[in-house]
């Protein structure tokens, strides 16, 4: 690639150094995946950090996982202004569209916690380990 | 495009794209991002759905077998394999797009066919999985396995693993297939004369998506 004297001596610098940052973003995934593969075997085989916040770090490391991706390989980051903000302002709506359905599937599982008659789920027929009381 | 950015360009003033992009790549984005907002839907609903629900199926005690292992319990490693080919053959789709920028076509041809080797090989790993879970009575409509605290699960959990993996899988096929097409219209020549490659920036677009989808389906089903 680099014997192309085509392009002007500034275009070529150019190229190098992205071909750098694409495999800098490519070790940024890779230890991202393993260190969150890590934790998962951490907390199967030690019962290393409580669920929710071994939940709350995937989300942080998945949401930091899809920065990458966008800006780098899809190359968001170095775009105009208004090219990302006309990407990335209609998907504020995931905001509301998590918070709202989340908190509806929560509270359709205390209705059936409370309300309980007529819930065919609640009666356990083959299980095995269930304590008595335990829902 | 490589227009010139200064601070002080009236982007709105006309005479230009006010995204400093090709009509073709701001269509490609924004169908991308309905796309987002379809997996978006997809993944919410799955969430919901175990939110509303008392218990939930382990993921490490439904997805522990590696091809060739037996019996082994090997939780996440195949998933990981999985993410691995697909994180690479997204390296080497920006790598085919970095060629074409230095209108390289052999290059560029080299790197979008070993792209198309990951996509194919993301897919057999795929099939593996989906075939072997189905050796294991799971299917839409059938889950044998049971909740984390012992009780009988429904078959809510094999419904969004089946429907959201078979659509992400279908993604990566017409991904596959557009990879192919776009292969054969480089070693045809057909990018060299129209005097750029952007054809393979906005099929690469389609591509880091699958990948980015692939992210949160990862989270979602094998990590939560």
């Amino acid at each position: 690639m680099e014997h192309t004297h085509t392009a002007a001596g500034h275009e070529t610098a150019h190229v190098d150094s992205s071909t750098k940052s694409i495999w800098r973003t490519f070790w940024i995934l890779l230890c991202i995946t393993l260190v969150e593969v890590g934790l998962a075997f951490l907390h199967l085989e030690y019962g290393f950090l409580p669920r929710v916040v071994l939940n709350a770090i995937f989300i942080g490391l998945t949401v930091v996982k899809a920065f990458y991706i966008v800006a780098e390989f899809m190359h968001l980051g170095h775009e105009i202004k208004n090219l990302i903000m006309t990407i990335l302002i209609p998907l504020l709506l995931f905001i509301w569209f998590i918070v709202a359905f989340l908190y509806e599937g929560d509270s359709w599982k205390n209705m059936r916690k409370d309300l309980k008659p007529g819930t065919p789920v609640e009666t356990p027929k083959v299980g095995p380990a269930v304590k008595p009381g335990h829902v | 495009m490589d227009t010139a950015v200064t601070a002080k360009k009236k982007w709105w003033a006309g005479g230009y794209s006010p995204f400093n992009v090709s009509y073709g790549k701001l269509m490609m984005w924004y169908f991308l991002m309905s796309d987002a907002f379809t997996f978006g839907a997809l993944l919410i609903a799955y969430g919901t759905i175990r939110f509303s629900s008392p218990s939930w199926p382990d993921p490490n005690e439904v997805f522990k077998s590696f091809p060739g292992m037996g019996h082994a319990e090997l939780p996440l490693m195949f998933v990981s394999l999985m993410t691995f080919i697909l994180i690479m053959s997204s390296v080497t789709m920006v790598l085919a797009v970095h060629a074409g920028h230095m209108r390289d076509r052999k290059a560029v041809a080299k790197w979008l066919l070993l792209t198309i080797i990951g996509g194919f090989a993301f897919l057999s790993c795929q099939a593996w999985e989906w075939t072997h879970l189905f050796h294991e009575g799971a299917w839409w409509g059938r889950n044998p396995f049971v909740n984390a605290d012992g009780t009988q699960a429904s078959t809510n959990f094999t419904n969004f693993f089946f429907t959201i993996t078979g659509f992400h899988g279908l993604h990566v096929t017409s991904g596959v297939i557009l990879n192919i097409v776009i292969l054969a219209n480089v070693l045809k020549g057909t990018y060299d004369q129209r005097g750029h490659y952007e054809m393979v920036e906005k099929v690469g677009l389609y591509w880091h998506f699958v990948d980015l989808v692939w992210v949160f389906v990862f989270t979602c089903f094998y990590l939560l």
